[in-house]
């Protein structure tokens, strides 16, 4: 016993790979008994996300199965080394004349889609009796991303649990945003490399629009992907200065 | 050589990582504001004017094609270490403004999409093509 053990956690990374492979075959599998009516890459990340949640649930961690020892590689293989180094991986072969074009509807997106996570997560925030312009803000920003939520609450001096609240928000986003893309994306018309930048802009979560681009046309993945990873830091930028002093101007 | 293919890509990467924080730092944050999309642009742009010039082999491509291709298989991992159980047990404030925040998104695709030019939907996936896809460039270079 003692051996196989060793066997599985001496290269983590390696077990991952097997693991991963092993899943994505099941998951093609599965997409067959659909009809291809739903992407195997679709079934693969619901997968993944319910591993998630048994590993979150056995060991009370926050990063899913990999805090299961087994399964620890898993955290580096999805880790956002990988991620970033696959992300940039995906604009080889993009065209040039795709990208102006997604550019200024990109930039928009961002910039509309910041103002009305605020909106909407303070709004929430005044629902629930946090009316406090910092408390507000800080929800406002998880309502972003769960990077924008901590960075606006730590710069303002919010209390930890709606530092926590904001963080839940934000993960509520990321992984919603995960789930309901494939089925959403052609309704929303998401089926273009302009919408998909402008998509990455509206969503914002980097690990959302690629779990979520990934599931419904690989070939999207660059353009959202490209908007996508300057809204954190864009948020980081604007929520905790123009918003918190727009919510001060309103309800301080 | 196909580790060559790496370094341009893992190099482009680094510059935007350090242009990132550059620009994080000039407005007063300590954040990465874009690096990742700017290693994406320049990956483009350099990649392009490389093999116009035919100076990018077939095996440094290769090299970038395999991580392009790993992409997928890398997301279901990122997936499988979410923290789930948070977002299950967030409760309704966290519920209604991140699904808030995800439904106006849904909601303003076409709009927004419409400012820009018109562009053309992508060709419908084949069955082959949805396992490859992960690979656009086997398409898009020469």
């Amino acid at each position: 016993m003692d051996i196989l053990v060793h066997a599985v956690t001496k290269y983590p990374l390696v077990t991952a790979f097997v693991v991963v492979g092993v899943f994505m075959y099941v998951a093609s599998i599965v997409a067959k008994l659909f009809n291809g009516r739903v992407h195997s890459s679709a079934i693969a990340i619901v997968f993944g996300l319910i591993l998630a949640f048994i590993g979150g649930k056995y060991t009370g961690g926050k990063h899913g199965i990999a805090d299961v020892s087994l399964f620890s590689g898993i955290g580096l293989m999805g880790g956002s080394v990988f991620r970033d180094f696959a992300i940039v991986a995906t604009a080889f072969g993009v065209k040039l004349e795709e990208l102006k074009k997604a550019g200024i509807p990109g930039v928009v997106a961002l910039c509309v889609s910041m103002i009305l996570s605020v909106v909407i997560g303070a709004a929430t925030a005044y629902a629930f009796g946090y009316t406090s312009p910092v408390d507000m803000a800080t929800i406002g920003g998880g309502a972003a991303t769960f990077i924008v939520g901590p960075v606006t609450g730590t710069a303002l001096g919010a209390s930890s649990d709606v530092i926590a609240l904001s963080v839940a928000a934000g993960v509520v986003k990321s992984i919603s945003v995960m789930i309901l893309t494939p089925f959403l994306a052609k309704i929303a018309g998401l089926d273009n490399p302009a919408s998909a930048a402008v998509y990455g802009g509206l969503m914002g979560t980097t690990s959302g629009t690629a779990a979520g681009l990934g599931a419904t046309d690989p070939r999207l993945v660059p353009y959202g992907a490209l908007t996508a990873t300057f809204y954190t830091g864009f948020g980081c930028l604007v929520v905790p200065s123009i918003g918190y002093m727009a919510l001060v101007a309103l309800f301080g | 050589m196909v580790i060559y293919g790496l370094a341009l890509m893992g190099g482009c990467m680094i510059v935007g990582t350090g242009l990132g924080y550059l620009i994080g730092h000039l407005v007063g944050i300590d954040a990465n504001v874009g690096g990742v999309g700017i290693a994406m642009l320049l990956l483009v742009i350099i990649a392009r004017h490389l093999m116009d010039r035919d100076q990018l082999s077939k095996l440094a491509q290769s090299g970038i094609q395999f991580w392009s291709a790993m992409y997928i298989p890398i997301v279901v991992a990122m997936c499988a270490r979410q923290n789930v159980v948070a977002a299950y047990n967030a409760g309704a404030l966290a519920f209604i403004a991140g699904l808030g925040a995800v439904f106006a998104g849904f909601l303003l695709i076409r709009p927004i999409s419409a400012l820009g030019e018109k562009s053309d939907p992508l060709p419908p996936l084949g069955e082959e093509e949805a396992a490859l896809a992960a690979a656009p460039a086997s398409k898009g270079g020469k």
